[in-house]
């Protein structure tokens, strides 16, 4: 008897599935859980020695912890799922079935959005104990599509070098470069020192190169907008069309790099 | 034998068209995206106040000396922003000379702040920013001063050459002579340079001779530079000058 044919799309939700399954069963939700309690402590803890603007401490404590703790666990899960599948020779077996590379693609690039929404969700909620609800929603709803960038980023690195350190300091290494791009640009721009002649000039065009390739991540979740207690109208619409521009362009490359394995 | 790179891709031909096509229509929409951004601007952010000294030694789990030189560090580095070098008249003196006592409350050994105060921050080209850094080097060298003297004598000199303000520079020399029993003769005698500077030979001549006869001064180097500089103190009042 033939085998029964399953349509592309619950392919791609099956695959979604077993990748929430995987968060689950490796516990990332205790380590996110860690992570937020943590926040809470240090943001307990800097309210009480602040002797003024206790609020605004405590919210840019907790929104900065939280930013970096979630980028964390998130490249971590992404990248240590990408190994196992690529140890477990899961993907290898995908890679042979009469299946679109794109669909396994899909499957898992779905199933870490889940984990890295839910993730900013639970990040977003906490910080309304410290700032107003306006600001912790553009600053929770930008955290979403930072994580979703860096998840994306993950599997493209994991995707190319397979090796955990290469691969995971690559996605750390873009993740720095890309928050603190601007200033970097600013300061090859205004050198200190005059004079500095064809090598300075050099060093400028080679950063303003880099800077094109690079999402302008240092303006997704400010702290300044929980201690603020609002973001301007256009922040976060602004972080929601760089995600939408730079998520297909990783996605395309890691699309490009898978269809180029061999089985 | 481990394959090699060539051996474990396949060819550019076995990439779809589709994908191709989608990779470089998104890295064409990134460039347009990044090129139609507004240009960058270099903003000056303003020195905020310090933590308080309980916050820092908290935060630094009791390295407070390693807090100092940290915050001391952060200072000097404030008027060094990205895509801008913030000249010093432009700074909040009152809060420099706050982060600047903090450091020193943090570790009142540390040399750091008042070196900064004299060499740094009284380099800039307002008498009003200079004297503020002066007055604050004089309070804290009050404070200790056989530790601290060379900061004064620094203050002294920076009174008498740069701001040209002798009665000021003999107020921070006279502070030496007075207080800083640790200081070498060169920087206790500053008192007696500074009065003949200013004309006023018979304050200079009275001080000379309450130091020699005080019996404070051990050193023979100094005893003789001191009869040398009475009797030259003298003869120039007998002649009239």
């Amino acid at each position: 008897m033939p085998a029964p044919r399953t349509s592309l799309p619950s392919t791609v939700a099956a695959i979604a599935r077993v990748v929430v399954l995987e968060a689950l069963r490796g516990r990332v939700a205790w380590l996110v859980a860690a992570a937020l309690a943590v926040g809470l402590g240090l943001a307990a803890f800097s309210s009480r020695i602040a002797i003024t603007e206790t609020r605004e401490i405590a919210a840019a404590v907790l929104g900065a912890w939280l930013r970096l703790a979630a980028v964390f666990v998130v490249a971590l899960f992404v990248a240590t799922s990408v190994l196992r599948e690529q140890a477990d020779k899961g993907m290898e077996l995908v890679l042979a079935l009469p299946l679109p590379r794109g669909a396994w693609l899909a499957g898992r690039l779905a199933g870490y959005a889940v984990v890295a929404l839910a993730t900013a969700a639970a990040c977003g909620a906490l910080v309304t104990l410290h700032a107003p609800l306006a600001a912790a929603l553009a600053w929770g709803v930008t955290l979403a599509c930072e994580l979703l960038l860096v998840s994306a980023l993950a599997v493209l690195c994991l995707l190319t070098v397979s090796q955990a350190p290469a691969g995971l300091g690559a996605v750390f290494a873009f993740y720095a470069l890309a928050r603190s791009m601007d200033a970097i640009r600013l300061m090859a721009a205004n050198p200190l020192a005059a004079g500095e002649g064809a090598a300075g000039a050099w060093v400028g065009r080679v950063l303003e190169a880099i800077a094109f390739l690079l999402p302008d991540l240092h303006r997704f979740a400010r702290t300044e907008w929980l201690v603020a207690g609002h973001a301007a109208p256009g922040d976060v619409g602004w972080a929601l069309a760089q995600c939408a521009i730079y998520l297909p362009l990783l996605v395309a490359a890691a699309l490009f790099d898978l269809e180029r394995k061999v089985p | 034998m481990r394959p090699g790179r060539a051996a474990s891709v396949r060819p550019l031909s076995r990439v779809s068209r589709a994908t191709i096509v989608l990779l470089v229509a998104t890295l064409a929409v990134q460039l347009a995206w990044h090129a139609a951004r507004p240009g960058l601007e270099a903003r000056y952010r303003p020195l905020g106040p310090p933590p308080s000294a309980a916050s820092l030694r908290l935060l630094s789990l009791g390295e407070s000396a390693l807090m100092s030189r940290l915050l001391s560090l952060w200072l000097q580095a404030h008027d060094t922003q990205p895509g801008m070098s913030v000249p010093l008249a432009r700074l909040d003196y009152a809060r420099v000379e706050d982060w600047l006592a903090r450091a020193l409350e943090l570790d009142p050994d540390s040399r750091y702040p008042l070196l900064a105060a004299t060499r740094i921050y009284a380099a800039v080209a307002d008498p009003a920013r200079q004297r503020r850094m002066l007055e604050f080097v004089h309070r804290r060298f009050l404070e200790a001063p056989d530790a601290r003297w060379r900061w004064m004598a620094e203050a002294a000199i920076i009174a008498k050459h740069r701001l040209r303000d002798l009665p000021l520079a003999l107020r921070y020399a006279r502070a030496i002579t007075e207080h800083a029993r640790a200081a070498p003769a060169w920087a206790r005698d500053m008192t007696v340079v500074v009065l003949e500077d200013m004309g006023e030979l018979e304050a200079a001549r009275l001080l000379v001779g309450g130091l020699l006869h005080g019996g404070a001064l051990k050193d023979p180097h100094e005893i003789r530079f001191l009869e040398r500089k009475l009797e030259e103190l003298e003869a120039r009042r007998a002649a009239g000058g």
